[in-house]
């Protein structure tokens, strides 16, 4: 069969048409309108949007809350980032050696990534329950008197990491496992040949060569941390807790309760940016820690 | 030929004639479309049986319910209306009533009232009046509810106190939420929750107010009002007689009650269905105390019109029948789902009769007390940006007065008022 080359052309547009629609329909055009209603303001149910300009922005930007919200993400983050690749670097480890059962527990630590953040943040509350709590209950066996957690504002925060760092490190643990078991096995071979400590495998063979999957780890919960919602909305949001406000959150108050569409598709703008800069900038370094050979 | 041709067109006549005549005496049956919330859960049954004798009493009105649960309604009613496709009629909350009216997706009401000669008196005045909005009458009251004092008679017996009475004070209150603190570690005074949708009501008992008379300007920093945060702020963090919210650890207030744990509880009558459930220990109920003056809470639905409704007649007739029938307001008492806003006393006496708890006229005695919330566009913005605050005075992060001067700056910032 010989097709002509015009006719070939058709043919691959009507089999990618399917795609592109749904592209089209459901991604670009909610972006571009998006951008759109970020320059406007609309109230949604009284009528069309009306072009403001920068307005939405300069008044985001002028605001106590959006800095207050930046703090409130940046806590966030540089609790969960290190306390994630740790974690999920050492479950990928524990992981990875071959004994009896393996497969159940590699089961056991995926559990919570099933689990809707629903059900698993509303088991949180009751976890980090001040007075209830199976955590403060701990802590006071060994004598501790454990915080307020969601009520306090300087622990919910970490509250919250704690219930993230439940939910994710199966996830990241078997990115990592399956970094791990990338590692060619020869230079360990090598390196006990040499009289290597199990530190220094790990300092200067298991590091190294898991760093692409360290920084695809720190790369995708950068952007998920500045994403940050169901565990918030779940654990915290009815109480208006200023301490536990963060992006995603004030954009679902600002669009579906107060009504400000165009503020609310501004600020998430604004989020995409900052995302955006923080990923080009973390590709940037790169090249100063992720070895890339094997 | 000419014949075949006679019959054949009398015939023709005949089945158009015949086409006409069915046509006048079957009307056209209409289908509205009805959106609601306050059947969700458990009441989506009564609901129908309200349908079903409203369609069988009009029979060229069908009538579509969708019902569509509270957490997710307002968001899918805003995507509705900005996508073009509103129901006929639906319900509105209060709070969100005065947004859409104001915004104007509303259809008035006022002439399909007069035109229907429609007498309005037998629906609660206050209810009524609730749902106007610049002058005109945008919609009708689907039930009420209000605030009451409900108490556990079992503790008060224990703490050999007398009950509350309808004359109580702020003071009687907390004295005797003192004596059931005191019963144990784990049982506590009173509850009344410490947000905005509490103060805008409990200010007026102490003679202040949250805004200026005309709703121009907000006064949440006067000195009454910060006398009042003080008040309800000291029953947590001085006397202790309510659970702070770490000593509450997530558990709700109705939970709290239903143990037996809980001397006082400030909450609606939407909540005696579940209390006849779930407590097993005798409670009543008594006017909520005031300070200076007595003020209550008074919380009503309402059903509204689409502005851009085909079928404006027969949804009227369809929340008219909701808001106001006999039919209707029988099956809800009957039911115990909240009140509805109707004046005929049959209907009264019967929500009346049912027990516990024993004192329900308190329920009517409180309307004369009633205060509406705040109707501003901004509403749900007003009352979250009130709240943060609020709670930053409960938990003790800040003073009354600097809780209340902060929020009178932010308010200031963020709200415009008319």
């Amino acid at each position: 069969m010989f097709y002509k080359k015009s006719q070939k052309i058709t043919t691959i547009i009507l089999f990618l048409l399917p795609s592109l629609l749904g592209l089209l329909l459901f991604s670009l055009i909610p972006i571009g309108s998006s951008l759109y209603l970020s320059l406007s303001e609309w109230d949604v149910i009284g009528g069309q949007p009306q072009f403001i300009k920068l307005e939405n922005y300069s008044n985001i930007l002028k605001s106590e809350e959006f800095w207050r919200v930046l703090k409130n993400t940046s806590y966030f983050i540089t609790l969960y980032i290190p306390l994630i690749l740790i974690v999920s670097v050492t479950v990928g480890m524990l992981l990875n050696f071959k004994y009896k059962g393996i497969a159940i527990y590699r089961t056991l630590f995926f559990i919570p990534v099933l689990t809707s953040w629903v059900a698993g943040a509303l088991i949180w509350r009751w976890v980090l329950s001040p007075e209830y709590g199976v955590v403060n209950a701990l802590l006071g066996y060994i004598g501790i008197k454990g915080p307020g957690w969601l009520y306090d504002k300087t622990w919910a925060m970490p509250g919250i990491v704690l219930a993230s760092i439940w939910k994710d490190t199966g996830f990241f643990g078997l990115i990592m496992l399956a970094g791990l078991q990338g590692i060619d096995s020869t230079y360990y071979e090598a390196a006990e040949i040499d009289g290597a400590s199990n530190w220094e495998k790990f300092r200067k063979i298991t590091l190294p060569l898991l760093s692409p999957t360290i920084f695809f780890v720190t790369v995708i919960s950068i952007i998920n941390s500045f994403q940050l919602f169901p565990q918030v909305m779940v654990m915290v949001l009815e109480r208006n807790f200023a301490p536990t406000h963060v992006f995603v959150e004030r954009i679902y108050l600002y669009a579906f309760k107060y009504y400000k569409m165009g503020y609310a598709t501004a600020f998430s703008w604004l989020l995409f940016l900052m995302i955006f800069i923080v990923t080009m900038l973390q590709l940037k370094l790169q090249k100063r820690w992720v070895n890339y050979d094997t | 030929m000419k014949k075949r041709f006679v019959v054949l067109l009398s015939l023709a006549l005949l089945v158009l004639v015949n086409l006409f005549v069915v046509a006048e005496t079957a009307p056209k049956t209409v289908t509205i479309n009805f959106a609601n919330f306050s059947s969700g859960g458990d009441n989506t049954k009564y609901l129908e049986e309200m349908r079903k004798i409203f369609e069988k009493t009009h029979p060229s009105i069908k009538v579509k319910i969708e019902t569509i649960g509270y957490g997710d309604y307002f968001t899918v009613m805003q995507t509705r209306i900005a996508g073009g496709n509103v129901p006929d009629a639906f319900e509105l909350n209060y709070e969100n009533f005065a947004t859409y009216a104001k915004k104007g997706t509303l259809l008035p009401l006022d002439e399909l009232i007069t035109k229907g000669k429609f007498d309005t008196v037998v629906i609660n005045e206050n209810a009524l009046h609730a749902f106007k909005a610049n002058n005109l009458q945008y919609g009708l009251p689907f039930s009420f509810s209000n605030v009451i004092l409900i108490y556990n008679k079992e503790l008060f017996d224990k703490a050999g106190i007398a009950y509350p009475t309808s004359g109580w004070t702020w003071d009687d209150q907390l004295e005797a939420a003192k004596n059931i603190r005191a019963l144990g570690n784990n049982v506590f005074g009173m509850f009344q929750p410490i947000q905005f949708h509490e103060f805008y009501k409990v200010v007026k008992q102490n003679n202040g107010s949250l805004f200026n008379e005309d709703m121009t300007k907000f006064t949440v920093n006067s000195p009454e009002n910060v006398e009042t945060l003080q008040f309800i702020v000291d029953r947590v963090r001085k006397y202790n007689v309510m659970p702070t919210e770490a000593q509450l650890a997530g558990m709700g207030d109705w939970e709290l009650f239903k143990a037996g744990r809980l001397g006082m509880i400030i909450t609606g009558s939407w909540a005696f269905p579940d209390f006849i459930r779930d407590c097993d220990f005798e409670w009543d109920i008594a006017i909520e105390p005031g300070k200076v003056r007595k003020a209550t809470h008074f919380f009503a639905n309402g059903l509204v019109l689409s502005k851009n409704t085909k079928n404006t007649e027969a949804a009227f007739e369809w929340i008219k029948f909701l808001s106001s029938s006999r039919e209707a307001a029988n099956i809800r008492v009957d039911a115990g789902w909240e009140l509805p806003a109707v004046t005929y006393p049959e209907v009264i006496e019967r929500y009346k009769r049912q027990t516990p708890p024993t004192n329900r006229e308190v329920v009517f005695a409180s309307l004369e007390y009633l205060v509406t919330p705040p109707v501003i566009e901004q509403f749900a913005e007003m009352a979250d940006i009130m709240g943060k605050y609020l709670a930053q005075a409960r938990d003790g992060v800040m003073t009354s007065e600097q809780a209340l001067k902060e929020a009178q700056k932010e308010l200031e910032q963020k709200i415009k008022l008319k």
